[in-house]
């Protein structure tokens, strides 16, 4: 497939590498935020291919096992009530929430609902004018215009049975909380290349103002990633702080207008908790004022749930960074994929998720890397 | 949900006030929003993500951002005979 498989070099990844290793003087420290990029440099082991000195740690990336808990339980009370048919994107479907999970709401004679687009959600609601069709909208902001547009085409048709769960959560502010945390190690970050597909890389600017921090915003195929690595030894090794772009196919220093647009028409930026790091200031979007008559939070009064995290899953420093999956006693015994403790085991975008598909064996030879 | 991935547009309409395609990955084709990217044409390639494109791609960027890591790969092969695979 064109603008993939060439990305898939195994010949110029072996190229980059050797670039890396000439130019790694000294020991850094990386995060990718994206999921997507985590399950990229596990699956094709690009960690492991690096010169010993650059270590990768993984950051918050991942909407679903960022969504709060108190979130999870919300879809679940809506999702049991006969009159509704819960419309979500797969990932969800297995986040435990306090008692319970959507999956188990479906097994139990719920109407859930699994798409690949809001699209499909609308279209059901149109045919389907005796349900109260609730989509449960989570995302970065890569997915939060192609949501807004879904709530901005129910109001201009008048589509009154369709509603959305809204949690979306920003980027930004989630590199911030990390480099203020005194725990944080990180030195250079590789930047989302979907998310700045959308947002473009204006708003990186003032973040390395702020802590002189290198950020290269990357691709999601193993060329991608291992170019961006390379960019960000490079400017580490020369004390330079800047933003770059290496996904350039994709990313613009604007970003996609037309969906920023539509976005800021029907959210707006509020406070958000985040699964595992807590509270983050202006971090999150919800649906606007305007468009209130679309909010299921307001709709069906479940803007008073609170929850409480199980002890045994680490996600919260396994989101943050600070340890790796294979760092937690439950993992691969009592937590699998089969039967997650928390969330980031659950999504395909995880960091859990991602070792236990390509790094169990780790756990079997006496603990992590 | 980050996962996004460049089709290439095969089909365009108007459909109630909104542009819609029918974009192709591979073997499938799969009806696409693309309203984000008005300037994408029939035969462009786009980033596609839960069925809107959020991008059009960049040939020209793609070639010459692409020709750089190529020229990585050559660099090693050359150096290949004298030094040890590693």
């Amino acid at each position: 497939m064109k603008y993939l498989d060439e990305y898939r070099d195994e010949k110029i990844a072996r190229g980059i590498v050797a670039a890396l290793e000439r130019r790694a003087t000294r020991p850094w420290v990386l995060m990718e935020i994206c999921g997507g990029q985590t399950h990229t440099l596990m699956r094709y082991g690009i960690d492991e291919m690096l010169p010993a000195g650059i270590e990768l740690v993984h950051g918050p990336g991942c909407p679903v096992c960022v969504t709060s808990l108190e979130t999870i339980d919300k879809a679940i009370e809506i999702a049991s009530r006969p009159e509704v048919t819960l419309i979500s994107y797969g990932d969800m479907l297995r986040v435990p929430g306090s008692h319970s999970d959507l999956f188990h709401v479906k097994a139990q004679g719920g109407d859930v609902r699994v798409v690949y687009s809001p699209t499909e959600a609308l279209k059901f609601a149109r045919a389907h004018p005796e349900r109260q069709v609730v989509f449960f909208a989570v995302g970065f902001e890569t997915t939060a215009p192609a949501n807004a547009m879904a709530v901005w085409q129910a109001k201009r048709e008048g589509l009154w049975n369709f509603s959305m769960l809204a949690s979306h959560v920003l980027v930004p502010p989630a590199i911030r909380a990390l480099m203020s945390s005194s725990r944080n190690r990180v030195q250079g970050f590789i930047g989302p290349g979907h998310v700045c597909t959308v947002m473009g890389y204006r708003e990186y600017e003032e973040l390395i103002r702020q802590f002189r921090v290198p950020i290269v915003v990357g691709g999601f195929e193993p060329l991608d990633l291992l170019e961006a690595i390379l960019m960000l030894v490079t400017q580490l090794e020369e004390g330079r702080a800047e933003v770059e772009n290496q996904y350039v196919r994709s990313v613009t220093y604007e970003g996609n207008l037309l969906a920023q647009k539509v976005l800021a028409e029907v959210f707006e930026v509020c406070d958000r908790k985040w699964r595992g790091i807590g509270g983050i200031p202006e971090s999150g979007l919800a649906i606007r004022e305007e468009y209130a008559e679309f909010d299921a939070d307001r709709i069906f009064g479940t803007e008073g749930i609170t929850a409480e995290e199980p002890a045994e899953c680490i996600s919260a420093e396994v989101l943050q960074g600070l340890k790796k999956p294979t760092d937690c006693a439950a993992f691969g015994k009592r937590c699998s994929p089969e039967n997650p403790l928390g969330a980031p085991m659950v999504s395909s975008e995880g960091a859990c998720a991602a070792y236990y598909q390509y790094r169990r064996h780790l756990v079997t030879v006496g603990g992590s890397r | 949900m980050c996962l996004a991935i460049p089709g290439k547009i095969i089909k365009s309409e108007v459909q109630n006030g909104v542009r819609v395609g029918r974009v192709q990955f591979g073997g499938i084709t799969r009806e696409t929003c693309l309203d984000f990217v008005p300037e994408a044409c029939v035969g462009d390639y786009v980033i596609v993500h839960v069925g809107f494109a959020i991008s059009l791609v960049d040939r020209e960027e793609a070639e010459r951002s692409y020709e750089a890591l190529e020229s990585m790969g050559l660099l090693k092969a050359e150096l290949a005979s004298d030094l040890e695979d590693s």
